[in-house]
């Protein structure tokens, strides 16, 4: 069959040449670039080795090296991923083995075959980056990925055309592709994801809080600039001393560490909402955890969640997309029915042995009498008058942090002062608790949206007092008011080493941040959150109340058949239409014809018209007007709009019988 | 499989391909004649997109999402592309010298590529000897194709089925057609080295005025003619004046042989037969007689000079193949 036999240009003959190469190393440098930030550098070199090592057979025109030595250079590769990670498997060793792969099937690569198979590799590769990030500058390095590995592949299929056209081609494809695109990207059924396990490091990357707190770890968390979640608020947003959003809450203390503790859910009760509430929709960054942040306090509850008997929001499943939700808060939350005795001495429990002084001085204020108000009062005010500072490089402390850290050191950030302030009321006889969460947030003037960054990780003290039911108390705010009015900026002294963005001389880089941020939460919005939720969404929007993935498919189908043929029509729409000359030509040879006279292909109009002229007698006269006239319109002078038309005039005239 | 089908049954073929061969004029590759398939490496691109698409579900990847149905969209126009490649190129045929059995004919294609764009990488072959050649169309440019297909039997040799086939620009797809233009390549018997024969008595009679044919005396200069061979143009003579003289001699003017078949011993077979007279037809032609050719129901009178080379081995090519 004609198919076995190769041709010169067929992908499995044809060699590669240097220009190829030099694409396709250009097109795996694009992509992997990102990669060799996090691979180890022996093998960001290896990589970059095998790619020079390809091209150098090349140049020197000799015979690639023998299966045998990419064989052994792939294994020593193996190995050392091996030594580096300890495994071959998971996220992160399999994408820097594919890194690898690349120069190994770069230096493999004889022919058009091989190569393109390479580029399909380049396509791989990009799809990788994504697994660390999808941002707007990722998306738009990766579209220039794209580009490249496309014209690396057209290049390989006509070799000997100029670059230009072949960028040209590149542009027109990928426009072609486009439409196609868009429709495939919203109308495919999409299925909620994993199909299988993921591997055990897929999430590592994500920070934020966690179901411990001691002393330190907050303010590690309070460097990072990354956004924790964005709330777009129905109208105005809260001040910024309101915006507190709650977190895991912490009951159990071991002296040293605060954590969450055994925990159950309640059925959750819509509450009738008293006072100001704040509707609005969070797009929450992965965490990897369970919990979803609302505003305190929550008055509905998000779709796919539950609830705890000490007011977290549990998603039912880690949260490891993007993911929005809607939720309704009130600032002034109704009276709760009495907690459990079991969850009272639950909170009223101390580590025996340890932070005596404070135990100490909590007993003292409950000897003093008074009520649990009175107390909690007292408490403040022993907190602001402490001379106690904030600061984000707390002095380490020993075994009796709270002790340390109220007497000694007296400087620390807000774990240091929720975590005392329990303990002090703990110790003094009222059932308090740790919260966690986040508290303020950025309101970016162009778009209203609350920006909230793991840097505004917050914690503060829950105390029950009989009659009110579980009250927050804020004794960093107590002891630093700017904290919570103005923000952990210009709480903290200049000095300290404050995220870049957050420091108030940035004003005018703040500006522009604010533009970018922006269009970074429509990007995630609309591109990266483009979820099963949302697709079902936009479907009712435009007026498909149910649509199940039969109906998607069909409505795809036919938007890609559609597409496919005005795709073809393009291809095979007349290119050049014959000119009215030549046409008025043809019908009168088509009339001639019909008598009986064919011109004969070797004819030319001269002898053709005198043959039909000697046949046709009758009509010789025309006949030869016509044959002249048209020999001096296509040979003669340049052709006249008034020749043409009495051409066209007597053809059409021209009665033959 | 399918082809040696429908080799098997031409008026088939001739429906499928769209067609009847021979076609006479230019041919215009109208889309129902451009088919495409997808390639081996096609199938390749379809396996990455599967594996792209499972990755992006699995790890919810947008951009993976995005990624993917890019690359899509752009297998799909692909595919119009490649088509685009080949439709409505036009294709007229150049002439073809005539060549000897057992040597190469050059048939002589030319792709028009009638459009705004070029065609690049387009792949012509000639299926029967498998000739191939690959060219590039520029955009409203003519590209000539030579098709040197092996000539191995004397008679007329027609071009035959050429396909045009091309992969432009992805190589995940291939399309091609067929075209079977009308061309023919006119091939003479293969010669055999022979030394010339005697003059037989015949000839002899019609050369009284040399008793020694073949002596090849000068006897003087005449005006040069179109016919004459360059080896008897008196060089000299055309440096002094300005005019073309041709040499004559003697011998020539009156020896005329003739290269019978008759005269071949009756052992021989007819294509030996017909070699050993393109052998002879050859040689006096060198040597420069005159001479005619005279085959059973044929008879080509005395004569010297291309155009008598010519007609007497176009006898020769094709003698009882025509009636």
């Amino acid at each position: 069959m004609s198919l076995t036999v190769p041709h010169p240009l067929s992908p499995e003959m044809r060699q590669l040449t240097l220009r190829d190469l030099a694409w396709l190393t250009g097109s795996f440098l694009l992509v992997i670039t990102p990669h060799m930030l996090r691979a180890p550098w022996w093998l960001t070199v290896l990589t970059l080795c095998l790619y020079g090592w390809r091209i150098y057979y090349t140049l020197n025109r000799v015979a690639l090296p023998s299966r045998w030595l990419v064989v052994a250079v792939a294994f020593v590769g193996l190995f050392g991923v091996w030594l580096e990670y300890r495994t071959l498997f998971g996220r992160q060793p399999g994408i820097i083995l594919l890194v690898l792969f690349s120069g190994l099937k770069m230096l493999e690569s004889r022919t058009h075959r091989d190569g393109a198979v390479a580029a399909f590799l380049g396509y791989f590769l990009i799809i990788t980056n994504f697994l660390y990030t999808q941002s707007i500058p990722t998306a738009l390095v990766m579209c220039v990925g794209v580009f490249v590995i496309t014209a690396t592949l057209i290049g390989f299929s006509a070799p000997n055309r100029s670059l230009r056209l072949n960028l040209r081609t590149t542009g027109m494809l990928l426009a072609h592709a486009a439409p196609a695109a868009l429709v495939l990207f919203v109308l495919f059924p999409r299925v909620q994801g994993p199909l299988w396990g993921l591997p055990q490091d897929a999430y590592s990357a994500m920070s934020g809080l966690s179901e411990t707190m001691s002393p330190g770890n907050l303010s590690q968390l309070a460097l990072s600039d990354a956004i924790a979640f964005r709330a777009q608020f129905d109208g105005e947003p809260p001040l910024p001393p309101l915006r507190y959003w709650r977190g895991p809450v912490l009951w159990d203390f071991d002296g040293r560490t605060w954590s969450a503790g055994m925990s159950t859910l309640v059925r959750f009760e819509e509450k009738a909402v008293t006072g100001p509430a704040y509707r609005y929709s969070v797009v929450l960054e992965p965490h990897n955890h369970h919990w979803l942040f609302a505003l305190e306090t929550a008055a509905s509850l998000p779709e796919r969640s539950r609830m705890t008997f000490d007011h977290q929001i549990l998603a039912t499943a880690p949260v490891r997309n993007r993911l929005r939700y809607d939720v309704v808060s009130v600032i002034t939350p109704a009276l709760e029915a009495d907690e459990q005795r079991t969850s009272l001495s639950r909170a009223l429990r101390l580590p025996q042995g340890f932070n005596k002084r404070a135990l100490a001085l909590g007993q003292e204020w409950r000897a003093a009498g008074g009520s649990d108000a009175e107390i909690l009062a007292r408490g403040l005010a022993f907190m602001r008058q402490g001379k106690l500072t904030y600061t984000l490089e707390p002095p380490l402390l020993g075994a009796d942090s709270v002790d340390e850290f109220l007497f000694d050191t007296k400087a620390g950030f807000c774990e240091h002062f929720s975590s005392a302030f329990t303990f002090l009321m703990r110790a003094a006889g009222i059932p308090a608790r740790v919260v966690t969460g986040y508290q303020g947030g950025d309101l970016n003037p162009f778009d209203l949206i609350v920006t909230v960054r793991q840097s505004d990780a917050h914690a503060w003290t829950e105390v029950y007092l009989r009659g009110r039911g579980w009250v927050r108390v804020d004794p960093t705010a107590a002891a630093m008011p700017r904290r919570v009015d103005l923000g952990l900026a210009r709480a903290l002294p200049q000095t300290s080493a404050l995220p870049l963005m957050l420091r108030p001389q940035m004003e005018w880089l703040r500006g522009m941040r604010y533009q970018w941020e922006a269009m970074a939460h429509k990007w995630n919005v609309w591109v990266l959150g483009y979820s099963p939720e949302r697709q079902r969404d936009l479907m009712i929007s435009l007026g498909m109340r149910d649509a199940d993935w039969q109906k998607l498919s069909a409505l795809l189908f036919a938007f890609l058949g559609l597409m496919t043929i005005a795709l073809l029509l393009w291809s095979l729409r007349r290119l050049a239409r014959p000119d009215p000359v030549q046409r008025a030509w043809v019908a009168f040879c088509r009339k001639l014809a019909r008598q009986g006279v064919v011109r004969e292909p070797h004819e030319g109009p001269r002898d053709y018209s005198s043959r039909a002229a000697r046949s046709l007698p009758a009509a010789r006269r025309s006949i030869l007007r016509i044959a002249a006239l048209y020999i001096r319109l296509r040979y003669g002078e340049r052709q006249s709009r008034p020749g043409t038309a009495r051409l066209q005039r007597l053809v059409r005239q021209l009665r033959l019988n | 499989m399918i082809g040696a089908l429908l080799d098997r049954h031409p008026r088939v073929a001739n429906y499928i391909y769209g067609f009847t061969p021979p076609e006479v004029g230019t041919v215009v590759l109208v889309h129902r004649r451009v088919y495409i398939v997808p390639a081996q490496l096609g199938w390749l691109f379809a396996i990455t997109l599967a594996i792209l698409l499972i990755g992006s579900i699995n790890y919810a990847l947008s951009l993976g999402f995005a990624l993917t149905f890019l690359l899509a969209g752009m297998g799909l126009a692909g595919m119009a592309h490649t088509a685009r490649n080949l439709a409505r190129m036009a294709i007229s045929v150049g002439r073809v010298e005539p060549v000897f059995a057992g040597e190469t004919a050059q048939f002589r294609l030319y792709l028009d590529a009638r459009s705004s764009f070029d065609r690049p990488a387009i792949l012509a072959r000639h299926m029967a000897s498998r000739a191939q050649l690959v060219v590039d169309v520029p955009a409203g440019g003519i590209t000539e194709v030579v098709l040197p297909v092996p000539a191995m039997q004397r008679g007329w040799m027609p071009l035959g089925r050429v396909m045009l086939e091309t992969r432009f620009p992805l190589g995940i797809f291939r399309s091609w057609s067929y075209v079977e233009p009308q061309l023919r390549c006119l091939v003479y018997p293969r010669p055999e080295r022979s030394p010339l024969p005697p003059p037989s008595a015949e000839s002899a009679r019609g050369a009284l005025r040399s008793p020694m044919p073949g002596n090849d005396d000068y006897s003087g200069l005449r005006t040069y003619q179109l016919s004459d061979s360059p080896r008897h143009v008196a060089w000299k003579a055309v440096a002094r004046s300005d005019e073309m003289l041709t040499k004559q001699f003697t011998g020539e003017a009156a020896a005329e042989l003739w290269l019978d078949w008759a005269r071949l011993a009756p052992s021989f077979g007819t294509e030996q037969k017909l070699s050993r007279l393109a052998g002879w037809v050859l040689a006096a032609e060198r040597s420069g007689v005159t001479y005619g050719l005279r085959l059973p129901g044929v008879e080509i009178a005395p004569g010297r000079g291309e155009l008598q080379l010519a007609a007497c081995l176009q006898a020769l090519a094709l003698y009882g193949t025509e009636k």
